[in-house]
């Protein structure tokens, strides 16, 4: 086992994929001789030269177009999207190109492509860039979209969004970059196999005394709130989503079904949010074992303000989450400080 | 902004009084701060905030009765709040709000949000009007589906979370202390109520008798239907025995000179209220009841003991009489008359009872026929203490005497077994040594 960073597991899960199999070529703005905004490709063009490691003009729909040709022909390309705000830009190719041709034209040809880009605030990038909308892509049925929070699940997830047939939102954070963690020593051989079953919501710690639920940025705070928590003998379990579609319900419902109670956080807006298919799924599979009501702690309903005071308050924290597990558990009976 | 509703306070509640609004109308509101007292079918209870902000409306008025789930006020974040009629938490902004404006805005509607996240005011609707049923009561759906697993009825948990939600903890709680036992007594008073309100119909109006309507206390109302249930359906018997007080006056005025220097003193009615405990220990099977054809033999002796107030007559009972000092039941019921007077009894000061002493000695009454207390098998009538002339040893002698009539329960106890706990009781008080073994 080694620690490294969630971008030291991308950047060499991105090499050992492209070692592996020669289809794999990766496109994007800055990605090629500046190495990548967040450096996620440094080294590549070097490596693999300029075939396979495509600078792009600031074009995000042409780019993607071109990515969504090039996977329906046979190539495996990994889209490098700088932020998802610039998604936007590329939402007609994604969601009517990439996400329906495989079922459109009679499974003639499949898309597998990924599309890798970070979200989130916190940065001070201001309200455009600092955007969660990966609700929008979770909403279309035809792409999957993964949201990894640990630099083993970005190692893992990464070769699965690769070797899936399927066009895959890979959902990166720009506060989970410098986030460290183990991962296997073999994390970076292209011959390692390892690859993440698309679909799976994992428990990353257990506890009895309520659920907490996150994704991405979210989940890496949901186990720093339970690690609080636990030393006021507050006993959380925390569920990463990890997958956003394909929706893993089952794992978040069992995990109700035996605390009795949920708080769901998610850097995204609150009205119509991630949160809000959780919370549903949730009556829909826990009815009969929640004790309290769902709550959901999200972002303020604003555009994203630039002043860092603002920006922090604006954004779900270890504070805010922790206020609503020990209201709900004190609205269960259960009094805590 | 939430809503406060009419909480259930007691088992038996129905609706409630606004007694009085502790809290004014922009007052600061902290959980846990009283914020109304609420006269409810048993007593005046203190109702605290489950919540930090202000009361921004008081939606019923002081005197003013409403059922349970009723709105009765709504706490803001804010004092200048405007509360809705709706109650909805209005989450969305409108189009495009100003933008000095949209730090502050934004700030509300998350605020708003956070509200309806925590408690939907819409999740349960007022009752309907004019309903016999009683309204469900609020729980977690987890406690409904454990209620239901353990066998116990809902309807008789109070709840202990906001709004007095029933949660799994009052039903874990609920079941330890065996709350199934209580539960057909439930049934039984249901199944008696509408004969029973058939009985009251068409108020005599205009008939010459120039009568008003009253308002009428829930305490009132209790009394009216609890004790027709009971004449209605216990089937009573009468035993009736005068008892020598000689030897309890004597008793009496030895036990008060002993404790003269704490202050207490012990009246008839103590020494009474003992006596049949101890009586009661003697014949166990008089400490039952008959409910929903069951007879259920409690093993705690808990004597009631009549309490006539202003708004009608309460019974505060003495748990474990049969272990507690004379003084204790002393200074007990002393202080349970006092807050029974107060409207201040809490209902758990109230239930439990296994047996019940009425006195109206003091008002001169010799004996009377009690209606029993359900679902106690038995009651005590006493009467006043007076001189009377009685035949000792072949003489005519004046003796101060009691009359004592108990009435029971035949379908728990019989005539026999009733008769030999009376003997042992007038026994008892006519050698009171015997009330302290």
């Amino acid at each position: 086992m080694s620690v490294i960073t969630y971008r030291q597991a991308l950047r060499d899960t991105l090499r050992a994929e492209m070692v592996r199999d020669e289809n794999v070529l990766v496109m994007g703005e800055e990605i090629g001789v500046f190495e990548g905004s967040y450096k996620i490709t440094e080294g590549l063009l070097k490596e693999f030269g300029p075939r396979r490691v495509k600078d792009t003009p600031i074009a995000e729909e042409g780019f993607v177009g071109s990515a969504i040709g090039a996977a329906m022909l046979g190539l495996r390309p990994v889209v490098e999207l700088m932020t998802i705000n610039f998604s936007l830009i590329a939402i007609d190719q994604i969601i009517n190109h990439a996400a329906k041709i495989y079922g459109m034209f009679g499974g003639q040809t499949s898309v597998p492509m990924v599309i890798r880009t970070p979200g989130g605030g916190g940065q001070q990038l201001g309200a455009t860039h600092s955007q969660n909308i990966e609700l929008f892509y979770s909403f279309i049925p035809g792409l999957k979209v993964l949201a990894p929070s640990t630099p083993a699940e970005a190692s893992e997830m990464l070769r699965a969004a690769i070797r899936d047939d399927d066009p895959v939102l890979f959902l990166e954070n720009l506060g989970l970059y410098n986030s460290k963690g183990e991962v296997a020593d073999d994390y970076a051989e292209p011959s390692n196999d390892n690859v993440a079953t698309i679909g799976r919501a994992k428990v990353t710690r257990e506890g009895s005394d309520i659920t907490l639920i996150g994704y991405s940025r979210m989940a890496m705070v949901a186990n720093q709130v339970a690690e609080k928590l636990a030393e006021e003998d507050i006993d959380v379990e925390v569920v990463d989503l990890r997958s956003l579609r394909p929706l893993d319900r089952q794992t978040f419902v069992d995990s109700v079904r035996k605390t009795g109670a949920a708080v769901i956080c998610e850097d995204d807006w609150l009205t119509y949010g991630i949160g809000a298919e959780i919370a549903a799924s949730i009556q829909e599979g826990a009815f009969d074992y929640l004790d309290a009501p769902v709550r959901r702690v999200a972002m303020a309903e604003v555009p994203m303000p630039y002043a860092k005071p603002l920006e922090t308050a604006a954004l779900p924290s270890v504070e805010s989450i922790s206020t609503a597990i020990k209201e709900t558990l004190s609205a269960v009976g259960k009094r805590v400080g | 902004m939430s809503e406060i509703q009419m909480p259930r306070l007691s088992d038996t509640m129905e609706e409630g009084v606004i007694s009085t609004w502790v809290k004014n109308v922009g007052d600061k509101v902290a959980s846990g701060d009283v914020l109304v007292e609420i006269e409810t079918d048993k007593a005046v209870m203190e109702y605290e905030a489950y919540e930090d902000g202000f009361l921004v409306k008081q939606s019923v008025s002081e005197g003013e009765t409403v059922p349970i789930g009723a709105v009765i006020g709504v706490i803001a974040d804010s004092p200048d709040a405007v509360p809705e009629e709706s109650g909805d938490g209005g989450a969305e902004a409108g189009p495009e709000p100003a933008k000095e404006e949209q730090a502050e805005k934004a700030e509300e509607i998350q605020e708003a949000a956070r509200g309806t996240e925590a408690e939907k005011p819409s999740e349960a609707p007022a009752p309907p009007p004019g309903g016999e049923e009683a309204p469900r009561p609020r729980t977690s759906p987890l406690a409904r589906r454990l209620a239901k697993e353990y066998g116990l009825d809902i309807n008789r948990i109070q709840g202990s979370g906001p709004k007095g939600r029933i949660v799994r903890a009052d039903i874990e709680a609920a079941r330890e202390r065996g709350v199934e036992e209580a539960a057909p007594a439930a049934r039984a008073k249901e199944e008696a109520k509408p004969a029973a309100e058939k009985a009251v119909s068409a108020p005599a109006f205009d008939d010459g008798r120039d009568s008003e309507e009253l308002r009428v206390s829930n305490v009132r109302k209790v009394i009216a239907r609890r004790l027709t249930e009971s004449k209605q359906t216990v089937p009573h018997f009468y035993l009736r025995r005068t008892i020598d007080a000689e030897a309890l006056k004597a008793f009496r005025a030895q036990i008060n000179e002993q404790l003269s220097s704490t202050g207490v003193k012990v009246s008839f009615n103590d020494l009474i209220v003992k006596a049949s405990a101890t009586a009661l220990k003697l014949h166990p099977a008089v400490n039952t009841s008959w409910v929903d054809d069951k007879l259920l033999q409690h093993h705690r002796i808990n004597v009631g003991v009549a309490v006539a107030v202003d708004a009608g007559l309460v019974v505060p009972v003495l748990h474990d009489t049969d272990k507690a000092t004379l003084s204790e039941i002393s200074t007990n019921t002393r202080e349970l008359a006092g807050k029974a007077r107060d409207g201040k009894l809490k209902p758990q000061e109230m239930s439990g009872g296994t047996f019940s002493v009425s006195n109206l000695g003091m008002f001169g009454v010799d004996s009377f026929s009690a209606v029993i207390n359900p679902p106690e098998a038995a009651i005590l009538a006493v009467g006043a203490m007076r001189q009377e002339p009685v035949v000792v040893d072949g003489e005519v002698v004046a003796r101060n005497r009691i009359s004592l009539e108990l009435s029971v329960d035949h379908r728990a106890v019989d005539g026999a077994v009733g008769a030999a706990f009376l003997k042992d009781l007038a026994e008892i008080l006519e050698e009171p040594m015997r009330i302290l073994l």
